[in-house]
């Protein structure tokens, strides 16, 4: 149903667009690429071969090959599925934790929604990368932590969104309607005004993994992050560093689906804030 | 107003408090400690017991927290672990040198933003806005760690017209006059550039909304109905009031500039406090991560108190306390 106002927007259809293709050639990772992200050969004879030549052994690399003669696009859509999975399952994590805390503390007055709010304006104001350095450093860094950490530390804008929603939800006829029929106060949560809160969930569920994709790859250039030799475009940033001078597309390439991805979360989730809100659209 | 002043320094002292706990107990929760890195594989377990009560690492924790604090609150804030020095010598050498890059990137920042908030915001709709409105989402998704990267290929490898690393030249201690004040520019230039426009996407974004929604108000109509130039309406009537939710933006991103600082301090080797806390943090270094983690916290307080004295400074509404409702 929103289909076709999403992409009736030019934003919102660049940035769909984008993401089904990155989307597409990560999951179809063995597919368009040789399919070995990690397997190194004759380094000396195959590295830093430049974009769109052969090596020694006649192989072509589209944008050439790293230091130890892997080739850059397999890891770089390989890299796509880490970052991008990364990405998705923190934000789906901060989704989770943010709904439970908004819709409880906006539903249920009292000691506990006072609990919950000053919980929320309490992580609200811990300085996010500081706690993120933290927490990455101080176990040994795994892709898993990293989900966990960006998840944990990113709930508390979607809690707030929702705690306002519900709350003027609860106040409306059909909420009432609702609770004169005699149903539950959980399913009238579940049912009623949850359903309806989550327009500006998906908004900032759209913004956050971009953000969430940005703060791995940062992580992982500090590296903190996702380990090598797993691809990740955080990890490859860094080990493109290494070598600017004399391979600069080691670096370049990821940077570019990086941004490209960032930029495709951005304009989707303005599209989608556009297209959902009843408001703009009338 | 000062009574919500107060309010708000206690609340924030609370927040820099709980910061300052959660950072000692995670600090401690995790695996390992300063001591192993310190010593390293090679201690036997006798050197590693005795710097560990050297360093007063076998005491219960909650006396040991219980003594951070007593330390940091008469102003000490220990020794490092890992070089030696006093924390605050480490921190008050870093300081400057990170103020000096984000101050002036968040002057820079908004400044641009600002005009090319407004300009889109005037020409809603047109080719420019659109061409504008790519280039600031663009700058807006760019990490800063990568756009540095790729100022230091073009400009430090490929043109050769900047230097890369540092806050000053190997020779800056002979330079003199200009040419001293020259060395120092020529290093702040890529950092600062990076930062400022990381900084200009999201200032742009946001001023243009602001605005677009300022003008679409009726005493907007009223002044292009007395018939005002569209430079005064936008530039008088508009842009002065769709002033207040970016000036309390600006001191919100006051802690967002100094994240983005630690990992620009790190392409660049930039001498500053976000530095400090990456090597502190991989190196253990209990004392220096404490104090770095305060100041960072203390600085998200002092942006949000900024903010709210800014906006009820700019709006009398806010100031009587009507726009709280």
């Amino acid at each position: 149903m929103t289909r076709p106002w999403l992409l009736r927007d030019r934003r919102g259809a660049f940035g769909f667009l984008i993401l089904s293709v990155f989307v597409a050639c990560a999951i179809a990772a063995p597919l368009v690429t040789n399919g070995e992200p990690t397997v190194q050969r004759d380094i000396v004879a195959t590295r830093f071969v430049p974009p769109l030549s052969r090596d020694v052994n006649g192989v072509f690399h589209p944008i050439g090959t790293d230091r130890f003669g892997r080739d850059v696009w397999t890891r770089l859509v390989y890299g796509a599925r880490v970052s991008m999975g990364v990405g998705v399952l923190a934000v789906l994590v901060a989704v989770i934790l943010g709904v439970v805390v908004g819709a409880l503390a906006g539903y249920w007055r009292g000691p506990l929604s006072v609990t919950l709010l000053a919980l929320t304006d309490f992580a609200l104001a811990l300085p996010r990368v500081v706690l993120l350095l933290l927490l990455a450093a101080l176990w040994q860094p795994s892709t898993l932590l990293v989900v966990a950490v960006l998840g944990l530390t990113g709930w508390m804008g979607i809690a707030r969104l929702v705690h306002g929603e519900v709350r003027s939800l609860a106040a409306r006829p059909f909420v009432e309607g609702a609770v004169a029929v005699g149903a539950r106060r959980l399913r009238i949560l579940a049912r009623h005004i949850l359903p309806n809160a989550l327009t500006p969930v998906i908004v900032a569920a759209a913004l956050g993994v971009g953000n969430a994709i940005v703060l791995e790859a940062g992580l992982s250039y500090l590296g903190l992050g996702v380990q090598a030799p797993t691809p990740s475009w955080g990890n490859m940033i860094t080990s493109g560093s290494d070598t600017l001078v004399n391979a600069p597309w080691v670096a370049i390439a990821p940077g570019v689906a990086l941004v490209l991805v960032v930029v495709a979360c951005t304009l989707l989730g303005d599209a989608l804030r556009d297209v959902l809100d009843p408001n703009v659209r009338s | 107003m000062l009574a919500r002043l107060g309010h708000r320094l206690l609340a924030g002292f609370a927040v820099v408090l709980g910061v300052v706990t959660l950072t000692f107990l995670l600090l401690h929760a995790a695996p390992g400690d300063p001591v192993d890195i310190l010593l390293g594989p090679t201690a036997t377990a006798e050197q590693l017991a005795a710097q560990r009560r050297a360093l007063g690492l076998d005491e219960p924790l909650p006396r040991q927290f219980a003594r951070w604090v007593g330390r940091s609150a008469r102003g000490d804030w220990g020794t490092s672990i890992a070089t030696g020095q006093p924390v605050a010598v480490m921190l008050g050498n870093a300081w400057p040198a990170t103020a000096r890059l984000v101050v002036l990137s968040l002057i820079l920042s908004y400044l641009i933003g600002l005009a090319v908030g407004a300009l889109q915001a005037a020409r809603s709709g047109s080719r420019l806005d659109t061409l504008l409105s790519v280039a600031s989402v663009t700058l807006f998704g760019i990490p800063g760690y990568w756009l540095g990267l790729m100022l230091v290929l073009v400009f430090t490898y490929w043109a050769r017209l900047l230097p890369a690393f540092g806050i000053a030249g190997l020779d800056s201690d002979y330079l003199q006059g200009t040419s001293l004040l020259v060395d120092r520019l020529r290093h702040l230039a890529l950092p600062l550039v990076t930062l400022t426009l990381i900084g200009i996407g999201g200032a742009a974004r946001f001023v243009r909304g602001a605005m677009l929604e300022t003008l679409s108000q009726p005493f907007i109509t009223t002044a292009w109905a007395k018939g005002l130039t569209a430079r005064r309406v936008v530039g008088r009537h508009a842009l002065r009031n769709a002033l207040t939710p970016v000036v309390i933006l600006l001191g919100l991103s006051l802690p967002a500039l100094f994240s983005g600082a630690v990992f620009v301090e790190t392409v660049f080797a930039w001498p500053g406090v976000g530095r400090v806390l990456v090597e502190a943090v991989k190196a253990r270094d209990y004392p220096v991560v404490m104090a770095a983690t305060a100041v960072s916290a203390a600085l998200v307080v002092a942006g949000n108190v900024l903010a709210d004295v800014l906006a009820a400074w700019l709006d009398p509404r806010v100031r009587s306390g009507e726009a709280a409702q």
